[in-house]
C-alpha cells in the first residue's frame, strides 16, 4: 500500500520538552565508547568554554526517533512499520546540546515519494530550546520495503 | 583544546570497534531505540534478516567518535550525515563484528570549516555510504 502523500508539508508540533542531564550523555557516551572529558568533566567542558558538559553529536537520537516512531504509527500514514528501515539520517548542529538544555522538537514530513516499489518517507525535526534558541536540524530518510524486496 | 590545522586529503587516524551483543544492549538501553532486531535473534530471522543486527545509529555513532577523536572537541562538528547502507550482523559471541572507520579531508574551506569524508567497512563491505562531516576547525 503506498504512503498517503496529503501528508507531505504536515508538521507536529512538539509535545513536551526534554532535559538534557548530565547522566544521560555519560550513559550515552559510554554506550557508544567515546571518552571525551568534555561528555563527562564539567570544568573541561567550561575550560573548553561550554556552559556544561557537552552531548555527542548523534545524542538527539533519543528525541528524534521517538518522534519518528510517533508519527510512523499514524494508521492513516499506512506505513508498515515491519517493512521500514532507516535509510539515512543527518544533524546539522547550530551549536552544541549540553547539559541542562531543555529541548523542544517540532517535526516536518517534508517529502513523500515511490521508487523501484519501494516508499520513501523523509522526516525533519527543528530543536529549540523553550526560549526558542534553535539547536540542531535532524533530517532521516525512511524506506519502506516493497512488498517484492 | 588541541587545535588541528588539516589540509585536503589529511587522513584521520583510523578506528576499528569490535561491536558485541553485549553493546547492542547496551546501546539500546542508552538510545532508547528498543527494537527487537538489535538483540532478538527469533524476531530478527522471522524479519528475514540473517542474524541481529547493530543500530544503524550505533555505527553512526562509532563514526563520529573518529571525528571526536581527532578534533578533541566535538563540540567542533557542525554536521554530520551517513546513508545506512548495509547491515552490520552480530553475532551471538564474545568477539563480535569488526567495524572499520577511517576519514579523510575532503575540502577545507574559508570560513574556518573542513568537510571530513568517513569509510565505514565490516567484512570487507561498506556499511555506511556518503558518510560526510563539516568541522569547525577554529
Amino acid at each position: 500500500m503506498p504512503l498517503d502523500a496529503s501528508f507531505v508539508g504536515r508538521t507536529y508540533p512538539p509535545t513536551s520538552s526534554y532535559e538534557v542531564s548530565r547522566e544521560k550523555i555519560v550513559e550515552f557516551a559510554d554506550a557508544i565508547g567515546d571518552g571525551s572529558a568534555l561528555y563527562r568533566d564539567p570544568e573541561a567542558a567550561t575550560a573548553a568554554g561550554y556552559p556544561d558538559v557537552i552531548a555527542p553529536p548523534t545524542f538527539l537520537t533519543i528525541i528524534n526517533l521517538a518522534a519518528i516512531n510517533a508519527i510512523v504509527a499514524d494508521p492513516e500514514l499506512g506505513l508498515d512499520y515491519s517493512r521500514m528501515v532507516h535509510g539515512d539520517q543527518s544533524f546539522t548542529h547550530h551549536r552544541p546540546v549540553h547539559a541542562g538544555d531543555r529541548l523542544r522538537l517540532t517535526t516536518h514530513i517534508d517529502e513523500i515519494f515511490a521508487r523501484a516499489g519501494n516508499d520513501f518517507l523523509t522526516v525533519r525535526a527543528d530543536i529549540a530550546t523553550e526560549d526558542g534558541e534553535p539547536v540542531c536540524t535532524t533530517r532521516a530518510q525512511l524506506v519502506v520495503r516493497g512488498e517484492a524486496g | 583544546m588541541n587545535l588541528v590545522h588539516p589540509e585536503q586529503g589529511t587522513e584521520l587516524p583510523a578506528l576499528a570497534v569490535r561491536v558485541t551483543r553485549e553493546q547492542l544492549v547496551r546501546y539500546a538501553g542508552a538510545s532508547l531505540d528498543f527494537n527487537p532486531i538489535h538483540w532478538n535473534e527469533r524476531f530478527a530471522k522471522e524479519v528475514g534478516l540473517p542474524d541481529v543486527i547493530a543500530h544503524g545509529m550505533l555505527t553512526m555513532a562509532l563514526g563520529g567518535r573518529l571525528l571526536s577523536d581527532w578534533l578533541g572537541d566535538p563540540g567542533r562538528i557542525a554536521e554530520y550525515g551517513v546513508r545506512f547502507t548495509r547491515p552490520v550482523v552480530v553475532p551471538d559471541d564474545d568477539e563480535g563484528t569488526l567495524v572499520e572507520f577511517t576519514g579523510k579531508v575532503a575540502e577545507v574551506r574559508d570560513d574556518g570549516t573542513a568537510r571530513v569524508d568517513i569509510t565505514a567497512r565490516s567484512g570487507g563491505k561498506t556499511v555506511l555510504g556518503k558518510a560526510q562531516a563539516v568541522v569547525r576547525l577554529s
